[in-house]
C-alpha cells in the first residue's frame, strides 16, 4: 500500500513540475507571429507544393499577410477561389488572373523529327542537353528523357510512347515545375482558354526556315503567313520563329489554317467546316464520304482533345442531300456558337482595343 | 620506387598499339572547315569574309579579349564561306571554310626541317610569337597558352612541368612526337622557361614509354635545367594536380590554379607548337592525331592540317569498320563522342578512338550498393556516389561543401562502379549548377 | 554508320559488375562450406540449402507480386544472404525455422528498406537475430561436430565454446582452466574448425582463405576485418592482463564464436558499412569493443551479430562525418 501512495505521489510531482517548468518555457521563449498567418494558412491547400514559388503553404501565408496587396500572390492549387477567400479573411482586393496550364511546344515526333543517332547516357534531358545537341538534326527541340515528368508532383504530365513527347493533361495546375526543368524552355505556361480551347505555335527552333524544316516536318519556318493573317496582331516573328501572344489571340484559328507545316496547334476546338472555295474545287461527289481536304488546308497536325473524334480536315458534303441541309443547320449553329464566344471575348476585353475591326467570319 | 600522385587512380587498359607507329603525314584535304573557337574563351573574330585568297599559316581569326587565341588558315586556297556549321556535337559554331587550292605558305614562315636550337628572342618576343602562333594547350584543354604563361600579379613560376604522361589509353600522338621530335621539345622547353623565367624543368612521362624516356634523358644531359621524371603508369597521372604531386610532392589547394604552388604545366604538343612559333615563325596550323580502335585495320598516327574533317583521317586508316559504332574525338576517359561525322580535326583533337556497339555500349544502371569502388579510385578524394545523389536532388549547397567544384572530370568514378551509373553524367551537371550558384551568390 | 552512339565520357568500363562481387564473395565461402559440411555432414548441406532456396524464392516474390518490379535475383544478393544466414545457423536446426529467418532476412531486413543498397542493417544478422530471440532453444542447440556422417536427426549436442565460457564466468571456475581441463577444444582444433558452432563460424583457417581471396579479387579492402581483429585482439588482452581468471587470453577470442564470419564475411557487407577508410576504421573499433564488452559482460555467450547491428546503425553517421582524404 506504501509503495502504491509513494508512487502515486512521486508521479504527481513530477508532472506538476514538469508542466509549470514548461509553461514558464512557453512564455519565455514565445515567437510573436501576426495570428493572421495561422489563418491564411488554414485557408490554403496545404500541398506544400512550392508552385506559388514560397516554401510550402506557410511561406506563401507569411509573404501573403507581410505584403500590402495580392499582387504577385497566387496558389495555383486553390486557384482564384482560395485566393478570393484569403483575400475577404484580409480585407483585400483580389486581382484575377486567368487559369494557365502548361504547353509543350514542340511537335517533333519520331515520324516528324528522324533521329541522326543514338543517346546512349544518362537519362536527363538535362544531361543530355549540356552534352550536345540531342539526338536529331534540330538543337532546339524536346529531348524525350523526361526530366519535365519526374518535376511533375501533379502527376500532370507524361511521356506518350509513339511520339517521344511529353503530353499535358486536364490536371496541371500550372506550377511551373515543368518549365523550370526543361533545359531548352520548351514548355510554356499559357491562359487555358475558353472551353480549354486555345492555340500555340508547337516549335521552337529559331532557325532559319530551310534548316528548321530538314530537321522536322513541323517546324515553323518563319513564313510570316501567320502574322499577315491574324487580323489582331498577336503573332509575332522573332529570330525566324513566330510566337503567339494568348492575351492578343481570340482564338479564331485562321493562322492553324495558313501555316504551311502545321506548326500551329489548336486544342479542343471542333472539327473545321467546309469553306465555299473547298466546296466548289472538290466537285460533289455522289457519295456522303468524310475525306480529308486536299486544296488549300493543310492537315494540321494538331493535337485535338475532344469529344468530337474528326481531328483533321473538312466534311465534303454533295449538294444535294438531306445531310446537306443539316450540316447547313450545323454549320449555323455553329457559327452562333463562334459568335457569342466572340462577343464574350470583346465583352471582357472591352477596355482593349476598341479601334479594331471585329471580324465574325470564320 | 617510381613517383605518382597517392590518392585514387585506376589502371585501364593501355590499348598503346600504334605506340610503334611513325608518323604520317597526310596529304592536305580538297576543303578545310578551320573553327573560330578552338580554345577555351571567346571564339576569335573573323578577319576575313568570302572570296578572299588565303596562304597556308594566314591568320584568319583575331583573338577577341584576353581568354582568347588567333585562328590560321592550315592551308592555301580559296575562303569559301565564313558560317555557322555544326561542331562535334551538332551545335553550330562559327567556322572559315576553305576550298584547298595548292600548298602555298606565308612568306615569313620557315618551312625547312633545320634544327634551330639558338634562343635569341627575349620574354617578351617570345610572349608575342606564342600569341600570334595561336598556341593553345595540346593534351586536349586548349588553354591559351600565352594567357597561361602570364601569371596573374602576385604568382611567381618556380618551376615549368612538361606534361609527357599521355596517361589515356590508345592514344600515342603525345609518345611519337617526343621519339622523333626529342630535340625540338626540349628547346621548346627551353623557350618556355625563358617565357616564365624559371631556372628548372621537369618532363614528366609515364613508364610505360621507356624509349621516350630514354632519349630524351640523353638530350636533358647536355641542357640546364631540364630534368626527365619518369612516372608510375596509373591514370590521371597526366592530370594538371596529379602530375603537380607527383613531380613536387604540393598539392594545389582547392579552388586554386597551380601557380598558387608555383607550377605552370604544359604539353608536350604544346612545347613543340611553342618551338616552332618562335624559331620557325610557324603557327599553329597541324598536330598529330591518333587513329585507333579494335578493328580499325590501318592504325596510325598521322600529322595532319587543322580542319581536315575527320573523314580523311578514317579513310587514311583503313576507313570506318563494318562494326563502327561510336567514334570519340580524344581518348576513351575524357574525349567526347563525335555526334557529326563531318567534323574537322581542331588544335585539340588528341585522337580518334573508333569503338563497336559491344564496347561502346553500356549496360543498364542498377542501385548503388554503395561497395566504396568510387570513393577509393576518385584522384581528387570526393565521394562521386554522394555527388551524383546529390546532383539529382539539385542540392547546390551541399555539392559545394562536398567539394564538387574540385571534381577534374577524368572519369574513374564511372569506369569503375560496378552497378554501372552514370555517376560522372549527373557530377558535371552538378558542378555547372553549383558554378552557376556560386557566380551569382559573387555578383 | 547507322545511329551512331552517343553518351558523355568515359567512354569505357572496367567490366566490374555486381554479379562479379557477389559471386566472389560466393567463392570465398566455398572453403568455410566445405568444412560445415566435413564438421556436419549432410545436415550442413540441407540447411544451406533451404537457406538459400528460401531467400531466393522470398526475394522474387516480394519483386514480381508486391512490387511490380523486374525480379533480380540472379545478382547474387540474394544468394548470399542465404548462405550467410544458414552458416549463422546449427546444423539440425529445423526447416521451418529456416524459412521464417530468410522470410525475415529478405523481407524486412532487405526489401522493407527499399531493396539492394537501401538497406541499413545485414539482413542475414537481421535474421539471425530474429531467429535467436525467437527461437533460443534450436537457435542454442548445437551438434558436436562428428565429421561427415553425423547423424540429420538425433545428433549428439554441445556447448559451443563461448558458451562454455560463459558458464565458467557464472560458476567462478577460473577460464583458463577452460582449455587446459579439455573442456573446450584445444586451438588446433578451434583453429581447423573441430568444435561445436554454426556452420560457418567453426573453420577459422578456412574463412581466413577466403578473406585472402577477397583480397586478392579486390572485393573488399583489408580494414575492416584487420581493424576489428586488432581491436578484439587488444581490448581482450588488456582485459585479461588485468584479471587472467575472469578474462580469457585474446587468441581464444579471435577463434571463437562469430569473429572470423563475422569480420570477414558480415561487417565487410557494401550495402551496411561506411564508405572510407576513416570511417571504416572507428566502424570496427566500435565493433570489437562491443563484441568484447557483449562476450564479457552482457548476457549473451556471443555478441559479434549485435555489436555489428549496432554499428550499422552508426553506418549513416560514420560517414557524414568520417570523409575520405581530400586531394586538397
Amino acid at each position: 500500500m506504501n509503495t502504491i501512495l509513494i508512487t502515486i505521489i512521486s508521479l504527481c510531482a513530477i508532472g506538476i513540475v514538469s508542466a509549470v517548468i514548461l509553461y514558464i518555457v512557453a512564455q519565455k521563449f514565445h515567437v510573436e507571429e501576426d495570428p493572421r498567418i495561422d489563418t491564411v494558412e488554414g485557408l490554403l491547400p496545404g500541398a506544400n507544393c512550392g508552385g506559388c514559388g514560397y516554401p510550402g503553404c506557410r511561406g506563401l501565408a507569411e509573404a501573403i499577410v507581410k505584403a500590402n496587396d495580392m499582387e504577385g500572390l497566387f496558389c495555383p492549387v486553390g486557384g482564384t477561389a482560395c485566393m478570393k477567400e484569403i483575400a475577404t479573411a484580409l480585407g483585400r482586393e483580389v486581382s484575377e488572373s486567368a487559369p494557365k496550364t502548361a504547353v509543350v511546344r514542340c511537335n517533333g515526333s519520331c515520324a516528324n523529327r528522324p533521329r541522326t543517332n543514338r543517346y546512349d547516357g544518362a537519362p536527363s534531358c538535362a544531361v543530355e542537353h549540356a552534352l550536345y545537341a540531342g539526338d536529331t538534326a534540330c538543337t532546339y527541340g524536346c529531348l524525350g528523357c523526361g526530366d519535365c515528368v519526374e518535376a511533375c508532383t501533379f502527376d500532370a504530365i507524361h511521356m506518350e510512347k509513339t511520339t517521344g513527347l511529353p503530353v499535358v493533361t486536364d490536371a496541371c495546375v500550372a506550377c511551373g515545375a515543368c518549365v523550370k526543368s526543361c533545359p531548352r524552355s520548351i514548355i510554356e505556361l499559357r491562359n487555358r482558354g475558353p472551353k480549354e480551347r486555345r492555340i500555340f505555335v508547337a516549335c521552337v527552333n529559331k532557325e532559319k526556315g530551310g534548316v528548321a524544316r530538314k530537321a522536322c516536318s513541323a517546324a515553323c519556318i518563319g513564313c510570316s503567313k501567320c502574322v499577315k493573317e491574324c487580323a489582331f496582331e498577336a503573332i509575332s516573328i522573332e529570330k525566324n520563329l513566330a510566337y503567339i501572344d494568348f492575351i492578343k489571340c481570340r482564338l479564331c484559328r485562321k493562322c492553324v489554317a495558313v501555316c504551311p507545316t502545321g506548326a500551329i496547334h489548336e486544342i479542343n476546338f471542333p472539327a473545321r467546316k467546309i469553306t465555299p472555295e473547298v466546296k466548289e474545287a472538290e466537285e460533289a461527289p455522289e457519295e456522303k464520304n468524310t475525306e480529308p481536304a486536299a486544296v488549300n488546308m493543310p492537315v494540321p497536325t494538331a493535337i485535338v482533345i475532344a469529344e468530337k473524334a474528326a481531328t483533321a480536315g473538312t466534311i465534303v458534303v454533295p449538294e444535294d442531300s438531306s445531310v446537306a441541309k443539316k450540316a447547313e443547320e450545323e454549320k449555323i449553329s455553329e457559327e452562333e456558337e463562334v459568335a457569342e464566344e466572340e462577343k464574350k471575348e470583346i465583352s471582357r476585353k472591352a477596355d482593349r482595343t476598341s479601334n479594331e475591326e471585329i471580324d465574325f467570319k470564320i | 620506387m617510381l613517383k605518382s600522385f597517392k590518392i585514387g587512380g585506376i589502371h585501364p587498359p593501355e590499348n598503346k598499339w600504334t605506340a610503334d607507329g611513325k608518323i604520317e603525314v597526310l596529304p592536305v584535304p580538297e576543303e578545310v572547315v578551320i573553327p573560330l573557337g578552338q580554345h577555351i574563351g571567346a571564339p576569335a573574330t573573323p578577319l576575313v569574309q568570302k572570296g578572299d585568297r588565303v596562304k597556308a599559316g594566314q591568320p584568319i581569326g583575331e583573338a577577341a579579349g584576353f581568354v582568347s587565341a588567333a585562328v590560321h588558315s592550315s592551308v592555301s586556297g580559296m575562303v569559301t564561306a565564313v558560317e555557322e556549321r555544326p561542331d562535334a556535337g551538332g551545335i553550330l559554331r562559327p567556322v572559315v571554310v576553305v576550298k584547298v587550292e595548292g600548298d602555298e605558305w606565308m612568306e615569313d614562315i620557315n618551312r625547312s626541317e633545320k634544327p634551330e636550337h639558338n634562343i635569341t628572342a627575349s620574354k617578351e618576343d617570345i610572349l608575342k610569337a606564342i600569341g600570334a602562333a595561336g598556341i593553345v594547350g595540346m593534351g586536349g584543354a586548349t588553354f591559351p597558352t600565352r594567357v597561361k604563361l602570364s601569371p596573374p600579379p602576385g604568382n611567381t613560376a618556380e618551376l615549368l612541368i612538361i606534361n609527357g604522361v599521355e596517361c589515356e589509353p590508345y592514344l600515342t600522338a603525345d609518345h611519337r612526337i617526343m621519339l622523333e621530335r626529342a630535340e625540338d621539345i626540349v628547346v621548346g622547353t627551353l623557350i618556355l622557361m625563358k617565357a616564365l623565367e624559371v631556372k628548372k624543368a621537369v618532363i614528366g612521362i609515364e613508364n610505360n614509354k621507356p624509349d621516350a624516356i630514354g632519349k630524351l634523358q640523353g638530350i636533358a644531359s647536355k641542357v640546364l635545367g631540364v630534368e626527365i621524371c619518369p612516372l608510375k603508369v596509373k591514370y590521371p597521372q597526366g592530370g594538371e594536380k596529379q602530375l603537380i604531386k607527383a613531380v613536387t610532392g604540393k598539392a594545389v589547394p582547392s579552388g586554386a590554379l597551380p601557380i598558387a604552388v608555383g607550377a605552370v604545366v604544359q604539353n608536350v604538343g604544346t612545347a613543340l607548337a611553342v618551338y616552332e612559333a618562335v624559331m620557325k615563325r610557324k603557327p599553329l596550323v597541324e598536330r598529330v592525331v591518333t587513329v585507333t580502335g579494335k578493328s580499325v585495320k590501318k592504325p596510325g598516327n598521322f600529322l595532319c592540317r587543322i580542319g581536315t574533317p575527320i573523314s580523311k583521317l578514317i579513310e587514311a586508316a583503313g576507313g570506318l569498320p563494318t562494326d563502327a559504332a561510336k567514334v570519340i574525338g580524344g581518348g576513351p576517359m575524357m574525349g567526347r563522342a563525335m555526334a557529326n561525322p563531318d567534323a574537322p580535326v581542331t588544335k585539340g583533337t588528341s585522337g580518334i578512338l573508333i569503338l563497336s556497339e559491344k564496347e561502346a555500349l553500356r549496360k543498364p544502371a542498377s542501385n548503388c550498393i554503395r561497395c566504396a569502388k568510387c570513393v577509393s579510385v576518385c584522384p581528387m578524394g570526393l565521394e562521386p556516389y554522394l555527388l551524383m545523389d546529390l546532383s539529382c536532388h539539385q542540392l547546390t549547397e551541399r555539392l559545394e561543401a562536398e567539394k564538387v567544384m574540385d571534381c577534374i572530370e577524368c572519369g574513374s568514378c564511372s569506369f569503375t562502379c560496378p552497378s554501372h551509373r552514370a555517376l560522372l553524367d549527373y557530377i558535371r551537371l552538378g558542378k555547372s549548377r553549383t558554378g552557376a550558384m556560386i557566380r551569382n551568390r559573387k555578383q | 554508320m547507322k545511329n551512331r552512339i552517343i553518351s558523355p565520357s568515359p567512354h569505357v568500363h572496367s567490366g566490374d559488375s555486381i554479379e562479379k562481387n557477389m559471386y566472389g564473395v560466393l567463392i570465398a565461402l566455398v572453403p568455410a562450406f566445405i568444412c560445415s559440411v566435413l564438421f556436419f555432414g549432410l545436415g550442413a548441406v540441407v540447411v544451406t540449402l533451404t537457406s538459400v532456396a528460401a531467400c531466393l524464392v522470398f526475394e522474387y516474390a516480394i519483386q514480381k507480386f508486391l512490387l511490380r518490379q523486374c525480379p533480380t535475383i540472379f545478382d547474387g544478393s540474394a544468394l548470399i544472404t542465404g548462405v550467410l544466414l544458414a552458416f549463422n545457423l546449427p546444423s539440425n536446426i529445423p526447416l521451418w525455422i529456416i524459412v521464417i529467418g530468410a522470410l525475415v532476412a529478405i523481407g524486412i531486413g532487405k526489401m522493407s528498406f527499399g531493396g539492394l543498397g537501401c538497406n541499413i542493417f545485414n539482413p542475414a544478422l537481421v535474421g539471425r537475430v530474429f531467429l535467436l530471440i525467437s527461437f533460443p532453444v534450436q537457435m542454442t542447440t548445437w551438434p558436436v561436430p562428428a565429421g561427415i556422417h553425423t547423424p540429420l536427426v538425433d545428433a549428439a549436442t554441445g556447448a559451443t565454446p563461448l558458451a562454455l565460457l560463459k558458464a565458467a564466468v557464472h560458476t567462478g571456475k577460473p577460464v583458463s582452466e577452460l582449455i587446459s581441463s579439455g573442456t573446450v577444444s584445444g586451438y588446433r582444433d578451434l583453429f581447423l574448425g573441430n568444435t561445436g558452432g554454426s556452420l560457418g563460424e567453426v573453420a577459422a583457417l578456412a574463412l581466413l582463405i577466403g578473406f585472402v581471396y577477397l583480397l586478392f579479387c579486390k572485393i573488399i579492402t583489408w580494414h575492416i576485418p584487420v581493424t576489428i581483429f586488432a581491436t578484439v585482439f587488444l581490448f581482450s588482452g588488456i582485459l585479461h592482463l588485468a584479471n587472467p581468471d575472469l578474462f580469457i587470453n585474446p587468441v581464444f577470442h579471435l577463434l571463437t564464436g562469430g569473429m572470423m564470419l563475422g569480420a570477414i564475411f558480415m561487417a565487410t557487407d557494401y550495402v551496411t558499412s561506411p564508405m572510407s577508410v576513416k570511417g571504416m576504421t572507428v566502424y570496427g573499433i566500435g565493433i570489437g569493443i562491443l563484441t568484447v564488452l557483449i562476450r564479457q559482460f552482457g548476457a549473451y555467450p556471443e555478441g559479434m551479430s549485435f555489436a555489428i547491428l549496432i554499428m550499422n546503425a552508426f553506418t549513416p553517421l560514420l560517414n557524414r562525418y568520417f570523409k575520405p582524404a581530400r586531394f586538397a
